[in-house]
Parts: structure tokens; C-alpha cells; sequence
């Protein structure tokens, strides 16, 4: 009972500083839900013109915007590890007398906090720009985010924790956000991709968020949402399994 | 009692052995420096003492906790500061210190209390609820020594206290740390380059060149073992075998175009040795310091300037914060 206890206020602890954090860079905060609403908004009304998805387009790309906004935050947030790591911040962490496995735990949820958050102010603008949403919707749609947050950000802090430079962590994850994003089936829908891109899908834990929550929020989808949740879960219980496993073997 | 027991220490990278066979033994309550240049081994031992580092080979216990079985009970019983900053300049020292608190896992009631006990200590409580990016570099490394002390730790180490702060600063510092180690029963391990803050502070001092303790006692002992007082003299032409014949030179090197002598009270035998020595161009006597000390066992100066570009980009992310 002690230990777990002692587990929990280290998760908190972490989480708490992450918490803080965010609620201090506003700049940050701000110009990350740029980018999405840029998508939405330009490239949405652009491709709104021509694409034939069989709803509204600026509905139908909804669930991926707000699946993007996950991605790029959650990867994003994996950067902080290595900031971290050059400074003695991470020392100052791991010397504390507690599991590694602790502070990987705490990490994810400081940085899926974040992300979730983000996201739920777009979600808060899709309800005002009348997407929709029901209650039960909603509530659907935020737990399948909070899941795929984990995965994401789990995703994040296993490439974080392998690198040493910020720059290098800003080229990788470029390298892997948007693959993750444009393979979600965000912008148009994947059945009529060729084959090998079908495939690359599959391996993507966004396209199965995605299509959960068109499943929820329009009706359409490949696949019900509670497949797709069960899916997106299994994704979360590989990457949190590597992520612990890659705090463990983490150099200073 | 010994607090700290190393024994045979061994940290090996690639080509290089940063620490040596290493065999240390700290008692209770001390104030242990370990001295020595940029790349001698200082922080790499002191990290595999806190856990933070494997050894190669070689053992270390801490407060009765081997580092490498029981590695959970050693970082409880230690606090650190680390060389570089590693506070979240984001935060504020309360919540620094409050993130520590909750990592260390003290008691929620008692936190706050702690807090402005260990702040007091090192007079930043009225910068409690400011933003550590606002804090000098002194200002944030005494934040970051009170934290160090807020789980009340049985042993503290501190790796180079004073590194890129200014004299004023660093006199500061010392006085916190002498102050410690007077009111509480703890143990300090220091590292440093400084041979000033060894000599000010340690009870004894171990000077670490490449990886090897050379020399290990109390700084008074160190410079009585080099034999008396130092004098350089530089001559054309100088009398060394007559030198080397007075009673009172203890020891004649050459150091490129200088003798070294270690003389019995020089002020009384200067005028003795000058008669003797020849034609003199430059004389100069002083009593030794652990500079000497260091000379004698490695045949080099620690000098400042040798510091590495790290130490200077440090200096300069301090300077800046002020």
C-alpha cells in the first residue's frame, strides 16, 4: 500500500510539472491549434470544391482534425524529453528514489493532458460550428482520443528517449507525424487507395481513431467504433509496454 | 563509521578509463572534496555513487545501501545538486521544490513547511513564487541546494557548487555549505576544480588526476607534506648542487625555467639561500596551497583557463540569467 501510494504522488508529481508547463506557454498552445484549423479551414475549403466523400466535406474531415491535433501534440510533447535530457532536469528525475517505470507513467500523462486539452478546444469549436455531435458522441469521441493520446505520446517519448539532440527529434518526428497523419484517412477515405498504401494504413493507430469517430459522430465508417477502439487500445498496450522498456535502458 | 565505501571503482568507456580503481572511504559527518582538473573522473564518480551510472566493475555502498543491489534505498538517503541547472525555469522555486517533495514522497502536510524551511536556509523566501527564468545563476543554484536538502538527505553531494558564479556569489555559497555541515550531522561529497573551495571547505580532500586518487588527506596536512615554504628562483647560472646542500631546502625541481625549492621558513633562510644560489634574475617565495600540492603529485597546474568549452558555455547561460 505504501509503494503505491509512493507510485502515485511520483506520477502526480510528474504530471504536475507537465501541467504547469502548459499552462504557462500559451504561445505554444495557441500556435499549435494553428495548424489544424489551417487544414481545416484552407485546405478543407479547397478540397470541399471537388472531393465526393458522400457527406458534407467539412464533416467528414472533422474526426481527422481532430485526430491531428493528438498527433501533433502528443509527438510534439516527446521533444520535452530530450530538452530534459540536455539540461539536468532529467538527472534531477531519475535520481529520485523511485521506478523508471514510474516516471515513463507520469510522463504519459502530463503530455496526454496536454494533448487532450488541445483537442478539446477544437472539439468545443466543432460543437459551435455545428458539427453533429450528440452527447453520447462527444463522450465517445473523448474517450477514443484519451486512448490514442496514450499510444501517441508513449510513441514520442520511445523516440525522445533514444536521442540526444532536439534538432534531431524535430527531423524524426516530422518523419513520423505526418506519414501518421496523411495515412489516417483524415483529408479522404482510404478504400479507394492502391494496395500498398492500404497496407501502410493499417499499421497507422490514427486511422483506426478516425474511422471510429466518423463511425460515431456521421455514421460512416469501414469499421464499427468498437472495433476500432479495441484496435487503438492494442496499439496503446505495445507502445506503453516499449516505453517502459525504453526509460528502463535510457542512458543519461 | 564510514558512510560512503568505494571500493575498487571502475568506470571504463570505448578507449577511455574515466575512473580508475578507485577505493574511497568517507566518514560520518565529514566535508570530503574530490579535487581535480576538467576530465580527472570527479563527476563520473560521483554519479555511480548516486546510482545514476553503472560501474564497470568495482563496488559502492552509501549509508549502508549497495549502489548496484539496493540502488532504490541509495537515492533516498542521498540528496544532489547536479553541475548544470536542472531546475524547470518555467516553474516557480515553490513548485520545483514541490515536484521534488512529491518525487521524494513527503508527507503532503508537511510539505509546504519544509519548503520554507529549506528556503530560509538559503534566503530565497522571498522568491518563493517567482519564475526560477528570473533568478540568477547564484540565486538559482541556492534554490537548487535547497532542494537538494528538502528530503533531508543522510548524505549530500554537490558537484562543482560554484562553477561559473562570481566571487562574491561563491563566498556565499561556501558559507551555506559550512553552515550545513555545522547544524546537521550530514555527510558532504564536493567536487572542484577550485583548489580555494577545497582548501575553505573539506575536512579532507582527495586529489583525482585521470581517473586515480594521488594524494589524500586534510588540506593542512597536504601542504605540510610538501616540506615547508616555496620558492621559485630563475638565474642564468644557478648554484643547484650548493642549493641542494643547505640544511633547511627540503626538495630542488626544475619546472622549465624556474627552480622549485620547498624551504623551511623561508623568511628566515631567503637571505641564506640568495648568498649561495648566484646571479638571480626573479625570486619568489609563498606558502603552499593545494595549487602545490596539485603540482607535486601530477607535475601539472590545474589552471582555470584550461576549462573546457562546456565550462564557458555554463558561465555564460549563468551570466545570462542575471
Amino acid at each position: 500500500m505504501k509503494t503505491i501510494i509512493k507510485n502515485i504522488k511520483g506520477i502526480y508529481a510528474i504530471w504536475y510539472r507537465e501541467f504547469k508547463v502548459f499552462t504557462r506557454e500559451r504561445t505554444r498552445v495557441i500556435s499549435s491549434l494553428i495548424m489544424p484549423l489551417m487544414w481545416y479551414f484552407i485546405f478543407g475549403g479547397g478540397m470541399g470544391r471537388v472531393a465526393s466523400v458522400g457527406a458534407d466535406y467539412h464533416h467528414f474531415i472533422f474526426p481527422g482534425f481532430l485526430v491531428m491535433m493528438v498527433i501533433f501534440s502528443s509527438l510534439f510533447n516527446g521533444a520535452y524529453i530530450v530538452w530534459d535530457k540536455k539540461i539536468d532536469f532529467l538527472k534531477e528525475v531519475l535520481i529520485a528514489p523511485l521506478s523508471r517505470t514510474v516516471i515513463f507513467f507520469g510522463k504519459v500523462a502530463g503530455c496526454m493532458t496536454d494533448a487532450l486539452l488541445q483537442a478539446m478546444i477544437l472539439l468545443i469549436a466543432g460543437i459551435i460550428i455545428r458539427i453533429p455531435f450528440t452527447p453520447i458522441s462527444v463522450l465517445l469521441t473523448i474517450i477514443m482520443l484519451f486512448f490514442l493520446a496514450i499510444g501517441l505520446v508513449s510513441m514520442g517519448l520511445i523516440m525522445g528517449s533514444f536521442m540526444e539532440s532536439p534538432e534531431a527529434y524535430g527531423i524524426i518526428s516530422s518523419a513520423v507525424v505526418y506519414p501518421l497523419f496523411l495515412l489516417s484517412g483524415a483529408l479522404y477515405p482510404l478504400d479507394k487507395l492502391p494496395v500498398w498504401l492500404k497496407i501502410l494504413t493499417r499499421i497507422d493507430p490514427a486511422s483506426y481513431a478516425v474511422d471510429g469517430l466518423r463511425d460515431t459522430i456521421l455514421g460512416v465508417s469501414a469499421l464499427p467504433y468498437n472495433i476500432n477502439f479495441l484496435i487503438v487500445l492494442a496499439f496503446d498496450i505495445v507502445l506503453v509496454i516499449t516505453g517502459t522498456w525504453a526509460f528502463n535502458r535510457m542512458k543519461l | 563509521m564510514n558512510t560512503i565505501e568505494a571500493v575498487s571503482l571502475t568506470k571504463k568507456y570505448e578507449k577511455l578509463t574515466a575512473v580508475d580503481a578507485l577505493n574511497l572511504s568517507v566518514k560520518k559527518g565529514e566535508i570530503f572534496g574530490l579535487l581535480g582538473p576538467n576530465g580527472a573522473g570527479k563527476t563520473t564518480t560521483l554519479m555511480m555513487l548516486s546510482t545514476l551510472l553503472k560501474p564497470t566493475s568495482g563496488s559502492a555502498s552509501i549509508n549502508g545501501f549497495d549502489v548496484l543491489k539496493e540502488p532504490s534505498k541509495v537515492r533516498a538517503s542521498i540528496g544532489m545538486v547536479f553541475q548544470d541547472p536542472s531546475s524547470d525555469e518555467i516553474l516557480t522555486a515553490y513548485e520545483n521544490l514541490k515536484l521534488h517533495a512529491l518525487l521524494y514522497n513527503i508527507p503532503v502536510k508537511e510539505i509546504d513547511i519544509k519548503i520554507d524551511r529549506v528556503l530560509a536556509l538559503v534566503d530565497l523566501q522571498k522568491r518563493k513564487n517567482d519564475i526560477v527564468k528570473t533568478f540568477s545563476g547564484g540565486m538559482r543554484r541556492r534554490m537548487e541546494i535547497a532542494r537538494g536538502l528538502l528530503h533531508e538527505p543522510k548524505i549530500f553531494f554537490l558537484d562543482e557548487p560554484t562553477i561559473g558564479l562570481d566571487p562574491q556569489t561563491r563566498e556565499h555559497i561556501w558559507e551555506y555549505i559550512k553552515n550545513l555541515a555545522r547544524e546537521t550531522e550530514m555527510t558532504i561529497i564536493l567536487t572542484t576544480h577550485y583548489m580555494e573551495e577545497a582548501d575553505r571547505l573539506c575536512d579532507r580532500v582527495a586529489i583525482i588526476d585521470a581517473g586515480k586518487i594521488v594524494a589524500l588527506d586534510s588540506p593542512e596536512n597536504l601542504k605540510r607534506g610538501l616540506g615547508g615554504d616555496i620558492v621559485l628562483l630563475k638565474g642564468a647560472n644557478l648554484a643547484v648542487e650548493e642549493i641542494r646542500k643547505l640544511p633547511f631546502v627540503k626538495a630542488v625541481e626544475e619546472q622549465g625555467a624556474y627552480l622549485q625549492l620547498s624551504i623551511e621558513e623561508s623568511g628566515k633562510h631567503l637571505q641564506e639561500l640568495l648568498k649561495v644560489a648566484g646571479v638571480i634574475e626573479f625570486v619568489q617565495a609563498h606558502s603552499p596551497d593545494l595549487n602545490d600540492v596539485f603540482l607535486h603529485y601530477t607535475g601539472r597546474e590545474i589552471r582555470e583557463e584550461e576549462g573546457s568549452s562546456m565550462d564557458r558555455l555554463r558561465a555564460i547561460s549563468r551570466a545570462k540569467n542575471k
